[in-house]
């Protein structure tokens, strides 16, 4: 167990640094850095000065030495664009990306596991068709049009909602059923998948025939066991969520992580999007590493393997 | 594309699903503006932002030396109530009296030349050196006179001293420096601020004590909140729904789609930006054809600018035939070689080069896709096949730049809003990075007009450049752009060519 427990961890290891240097190299080539500092007013003087205040007339492994020996010690610089500290500017937006990712994920589980377990309950009736038109739709409509009909129905038409902004709960409502929405298809069709699979099973016709009322049968014993791969899939999607708000924070002008990474993108903002890309990357790498690790603690076969 | 089709069906639904909306102004005499779809401020302090957005603040917030009447461009007494020549490199500028910083500091003599001093000095990091490189000392004559010496005559200051260099309170800014100008900016402005969230939302206040004649005049309102809401949709939804008051990002469909809607006004105002053609006359990426000025000159006559004009930019943008603004000192359309569509022409002078057939070329914008499709359509009736490439605008410049592989491409350029013709003639046409023409003959004349204080001499100098830049079809002048607005009826609005928004200007009816 030891030895496949380092094993994972020298691998994430591995990981990030390729993702940080990808990420590094990757900006670079996207255009000059120097050019989108200096902005377009800037003449070529200006941009050589922006280019040798900043290093761009370095080697480019040099450079990523520099940043790299830094972001170890967690100081990932100063955004050009914003000259502010990177740690200050994503600690101050990450809590409107963690709640929003947390309200969609909660919005998603509860949509999905209802109506996947009522889906399970009769499957073909038209509880299910009805579960399964809104699996259809949550995949085939784009969030941002979906949003953006939200936008219009509840924000201008019904004027029920705030549009943009993240003042108040009710500047996340919409925002919420959005990213939420996107999620919910494939939780509820794990839970309804899971669920079918459960009810079939030979523990639960013995709990039937034991005469447990069908409540007890299907909330303690049933849905206890379906939901686990539900709530490690919501996980996942938690985790894209918070990475993957970029259209929705957008749209509903929440300035959270989401939006910076696409403001750092479009700037060329490049100790910015490395410091987002890295933090994510952690982020996924870290809670896969916990993944494979409880994974092999609860079946010792996976480690010797 | 397909994103943009669905954004563009969907606001066209919103703005159906509209009724009557019409709503009173504000009973606060209150503003809600938004802004920013190219990115919000980085700093408001005005010497470390070099986002063209953070103009708008500036402009509220502080005052400069001197005001250039924004229609005529006039220069008149702003915080000098006067100035005068002394040599050809040193002006004298005697200062308004009376006038405070929004902290109550006095202004007189010394916030001048400590802001100059400060800022034409290297060391203190101006991001923008162009701007006030050019100074070489501010000296204190009296408490309020000012002598300004200028490194070389540079007949364009006035620009700049109207423009980006504005003046600090010299005991505040010692103190808190540039980020503590930027957590509470202190000027002289029509506008004070009350907060700021970068890239959110600032809120200003009326200076009630604007009332010492500037010819800014005093704000409108009294209080306002500017927004920056980076998509376009947002804006608009929040303009239809009341929680903004006038957006200026919208496209020209949105200026139909809006303008049909009960309690709105859209309007397309017309700006000195100047979109251009530019071809690789000089050979820097070896494509043969734009080398021979008898190709160049074929795809001059063969592109219907006035067709484009008309049908795709619309409002009040008009063709322009020279390669800068003609309100722009120095900008002599008469001296400009004019073409004519006549794709007849275009054929026979593509057979005299060689080319009876056409040829392809590479063709790069970061434009919209339609303005260059209609260029493409064009061209391609006289047999030249472009191909478009379509990239964010400052990938295009590093291409450019760097590489120089751009045999033709669609841009613009927006002078920063000088009203002088060294602001984009000079920059792309003296053989620096962006020049694409490398011509010795208007790289001499220009500098010759950049630099000599003598008014008839700059002129002739830059009537010569536009002659030859024209006659050799370096570029194809094709249009000033338009900005378009949208905003709510009882708004009294005032678009300018420069671009420059003047925000303090706005008030309700």
């Amino acid at each position: 167990m030891l030895a496949y427990t380092l094993k994972r961890i020298v691998v994430a290891f591995l990981i990030l640094l390729v993702v940080s240097g990808l990420t590094f190299s990757l900006s670079h080539l996207s255009a000059d850095p120097a050019l989108t500092i200096a902005g377009e007013q800037a003449s070529d003087e200006d941009i050589e000065a922006v280019r040798k205040l900043y290093g761009f007339d370095r080697p480019v492994i040099e450079q990523y030495v520099n940043w790299l020996s830094r972001a170890l010690q967690g100081d990932f610089g100063k955004s050009y664009h914003y000259k502010a500290p990177v740690v200050e500017m994503i600690s101050g937006r990450i809590g409107t990306t963690m709640t929003l990712g947390f309200l969609a994920i909660v919005f998603a589980l509860v949509i999905s596991i209802p109506l996947g377990t009522l889906a399970a309950m009769r499957p073909n009736s038209i509880i299910d068709r009805f579960a399964l038109l809104i699996a259809v739709f949550g995949q085939a409509l784009p969030t941002f049009w979906f949003a953006l009909m939200m936008i219009i129905l509840f924000g201008v038409w019904f004027r029920w909602l705030p549009i943009s902004g993240n003042t108040t709960w009710a500047h996340f409502v919409m925002p919420t059923i959005a990213l939420g929405y996107y999620a919910t298809p494939a939780l509820m069709r794990l839970t309804r998948a899971g669920m079918i699979e459960v009810l079939s099973s030979d523990y639960i016709r013995t709990a039937k025939a034991k005469g447990l009322s069908p409540v007890s049968v299907l909330f303690k014993h049933a849905l206890r066991n379906a939901i686990i791969p539900v709530v490690a899939l919501a996980a996942v999607w938690f985790g894209f969520m918070l990475g993957g708000s970029i259209v929705i924070e957008t749209i509903f002008n929440l300035k959270g992580i989401g939006w910076l990474s696409y403001d750092a993108l479009l700037r060329s903002d490049l100790p910015v999007v490395q410091a987002i890309v890295l933090i994510f990357a952690s982020f996924y790498v870290i809670l896969t590493l916990l993944s494979d690790l409880l994974n092999a603690y609860l079946d010792p076969r996976i480690s010797v393997r | 594309m397909k994103l943009k089709l669905g954004i563009s069906f969907v606001t066209a639904a919103g703005i159906a699903l509209m009724s009557s909306v019409a709503q009173s102004a504000p009973d606060d005499n209150s503003l809600v503006i938004a802004w920013g779809s190219t990115g919000p401020i980085e700093h408001v302090d005005n010497y470390v932002n070099t986002n063209r957005t953070g103009i708008w603040f500036s402009r509220m917030v502080w005052d400069q030396l001197i005001y250039r009447e924004p229609k005529t461009f006039e220069y008149k007494p702003l915080l000098a109530k006067s100035w005068k020549a002394l040599s050809d490199t040193v002006w004298r500028f005697e200062l308004r009296q009376g006038v405070k910083f929004h902290n109550g500091e006095a202004f007189d003599a010394d916030d001048v030349v400590y802001t100059l001093n400060w800022v034409s000095n290297p060391k203190n990091g101006v991001k923008v050196q162009r701007n006030v490189n050019w100074i070489k000392e501010a000296r204190k004559v009296g408490p309020f006179t000012v002598d300004v010496e200028m490194k070389r005559p540079f007949p364009q200051a006035f620009e700049f001293l109207s423009g980006p260099i504005t003046i600090y309170p010299n005991e505040y800014y010692a103190k808190v420096g540039p980020d503590g100008m930027h957590k509470a900016p202190v000027g002289t402005g029509p506008m004070k601020v009350v907060s700021i969230k970068t890239a959110e939302e600032y809120v200003f206040e009326k200076n009630k004590g604007y009332t010492w004649g500037s010819p800014k005049g005093e704000a409108q309102v009294d209080k306002m909140i500017v927004r920056e809401i980076a998509d376009v949709q947002t804006q608009i939804a929040e303009l239809l729904a009341g929680g903004i008051d006038i957006t200026a990002d919208i496209s020209a469909d949105h200026v139909t789609q809006i303008g049909g809607v009960p309690g709105f006004t859209a309007l397309q105002a017309g700006t000195m930006r100047t979109g251009y053609i530019g071809f690789d006359a000089a050979g820097r990426g070896n494509h043969e054809p734009v080398t021979k000025l008898k190709v160049r000159q074929a795809m001059a006559h063969a592109i219907d600018r006035k067709s484009l004009v008309k049908n795709l930019i619309r409002g009040d943008a008009g063709v322009i035939h020279t390669p800068c603004f003609p309100t722009q000192f120095g900008c002599d359309v008469s001296a400009a070689v004019k073409y004519e569509f006549d794709q007849g022409k275009a054929k026979k002078l593509l057979a005299e080069a060689g080319y009876p057939n056409g040829f392809d070329i590479d063709f790069y914008t970061f434009r919209p896709a339609d303005w260059a499709e209609s260029v493409m359509g064009d061209l391609a009736k006289v047999g030249i096949k472009a191909k478009l490439t379509k990239m964010p605008y400052f990938a295009l410049r590093d291409k450019q730049r760097k590489e120089g592989t751009t045999p033709m491409f669609l841009m613009d350029w927006g002078s920063y809003s000088m009203n002088d013709m060294s602001a984009i003639t000079s920059h792309f046409f003296k053989k620096g990075p962006d020049d694409f023409a490398l011509d010795d003959d208007v790289a001499k004349w220009l500098e010759a007009g950049d630099t000599n204080s003598d008014a008839s001499v700059r002129k002739a100098n830059y009537a010569k450049a536009i002659k030859k830049i024209t006659g050799q079809v370096y570029w194809l002048p094709m249009f000033n752009h338009v900005r378009n607005y949208g905003y709510r009826k009882e708004l009294k609005f005032i678009p300018y060519q420069d671009e420059i928004p003047r925000f303090w200007q706005y008030g309700w009816k």
